[in-house]
């Protein structure tokens, strides 16, 4: 079987209030199910690496095959639990050593 | 080579200083290079300079712009009469087949507007694009929209963006894709916001040059047009020789 190429996604969440980890991935997944449907969304292999709440920068994988659709989601995602919220990239890359090592 | 980009439609109100300096600072921030609010009710100088040197402060480019939405053909022209040496972009709003065909053909005019959310003014069609191929117009497309609206409204705008987008790329008709945000929460980095145009049809560097090098080659077109060193295209006055 042909490996999946992955890249990793460094997010930064701006909103009023910080939310929990769960209800950040949750808005994600909805964003991209909202655009793509549940099949879309199952193709993503969409995973949640890192969430750190102080800084507010958020860390997800997903398949190099779907990254543009995975882009265009985050970008549409206008609000967080009901919050008012953008979610910016920040910067991917094909290893989570380089995107930290960029993110520096 | 690391792009410049342009957000020529940030549509705030030029009066409101507060917010137009959040908008200013966030486009800043956002690495945006070159921004454009534009002026719907005439240019005053004064809030022109104001803009500049806010935009300049914050170390952006301002590009002097004006929306227009004419009701007729001799409106168009009438406008672009009056008001085409003063601005360095015109956009027109076109809200009849009427004006979006004169706009297309007219070489004056820069940017094709049209309503998003009313799908029967939406005349970016083939004999459209095919005007616009032989004018200087590019198709402008505000992603504002696919952010506020959800359902089958967003639907049938990406459904009439992807068939114009397709149209405007088989007949050569530049596409500029900008915010068109009136608030500062829903203003993106310039790579999210081309990651949106991948949902019309555009692919990854198609859309950045739409927020990039299309916009950005557009200003620096029509400023050499408006230098008073401007001659003709390719013809500009280098040095004024000294009567004998």
């Amino acid at each position: 079987m042909k490996r999946v190429k992955r890249r990793y996604l460094a997010l930064q969440l701006e909103c009023e209030s910080v939310p929990a980890e769960r209800k950040f991935i949750d808005a994600v997944w909805a964003a991209v199910t909202k655009l793509y449907g549940e099949v879309g969304a199952s193709l993503t292999g969409m995973a949640l690496i890192e969430f750190n709440a102080e800084r507010r920068v958020a860390v997800v994988r997903v398949s190099l095959a779907t990254l543009s659709m995975v882009r265009a989601s985050l970008a549409t995602i206008t609000s967080v639990e009901g919050k008012v919220a953008a979610v910016h990239v920040l910067g991917v890359s094909g290893t989570l050593k380089a995107l930290y090592a960029r993110a520096e | 080579m690391t792009r410049a980009f342009s957000d020529l439609h940030l549509r705030v109100n030029p009066k409101d200083a507060g917010a137009t300096q959040k908008i200013v600072s966030r486009a800043a921030r956002f690495g945006y290079s070159q921004i454009s609010i534009p002026f719907t009710s005439g240019l005053s100088e004064e809030e022109s300079a104001r803009l500049k040197a806010m935009c300049s402060e914050a170390g952006l480019d301002f590009v002097a712009r004006a929306d227009f939405s004419p009701r007729s053909e001799n409106d168009l022209t009438r406008f672009l009469r009056k008001f085409r040496r003063r601005f360095e972009v015109i956009c027109i709003t076109c809200d009849s087949k009427e004006v979006a065909r004169q706009a297309a053909k007219d070489r004056r005019v820069d940017l094709l507007n049209f309503p998003s959310l009313d799908y029967h003014k939406r005349f970016f069609d083939r004999a459209e694009a095919e005007l616009a191929s032989c004018g200087l117009a590019a198709l402008e497309v505000d992603v504002k929209s696919l952010l506020i609206l959800e359902g089958p409204t967003r639907v049938r705008l990406l459904t009439s963006l992807r068939r114009e987008v397709a149209i405007a790329r088989e007949f050569k008709v530049p596409v500029v894709v900008s915010s068109g945000v009136s608030e500062e929460r829903f203003m993106r980095v310039p790579r999210d916001l081309a990651s949106l145009a991948f949902l019309f049809g555009l692919d990854e560097t198609q859309a950045l040059d739409s927020t990039s090098t299309i916009p950005g080659s557009m200003v620096l077109r029509n400023r050499e047009k408006l230098s008073n060193r401007f001659v003709a295209p390719g013809i500009s006055l280098v040095k004024e020789g000294q009567p004998s």
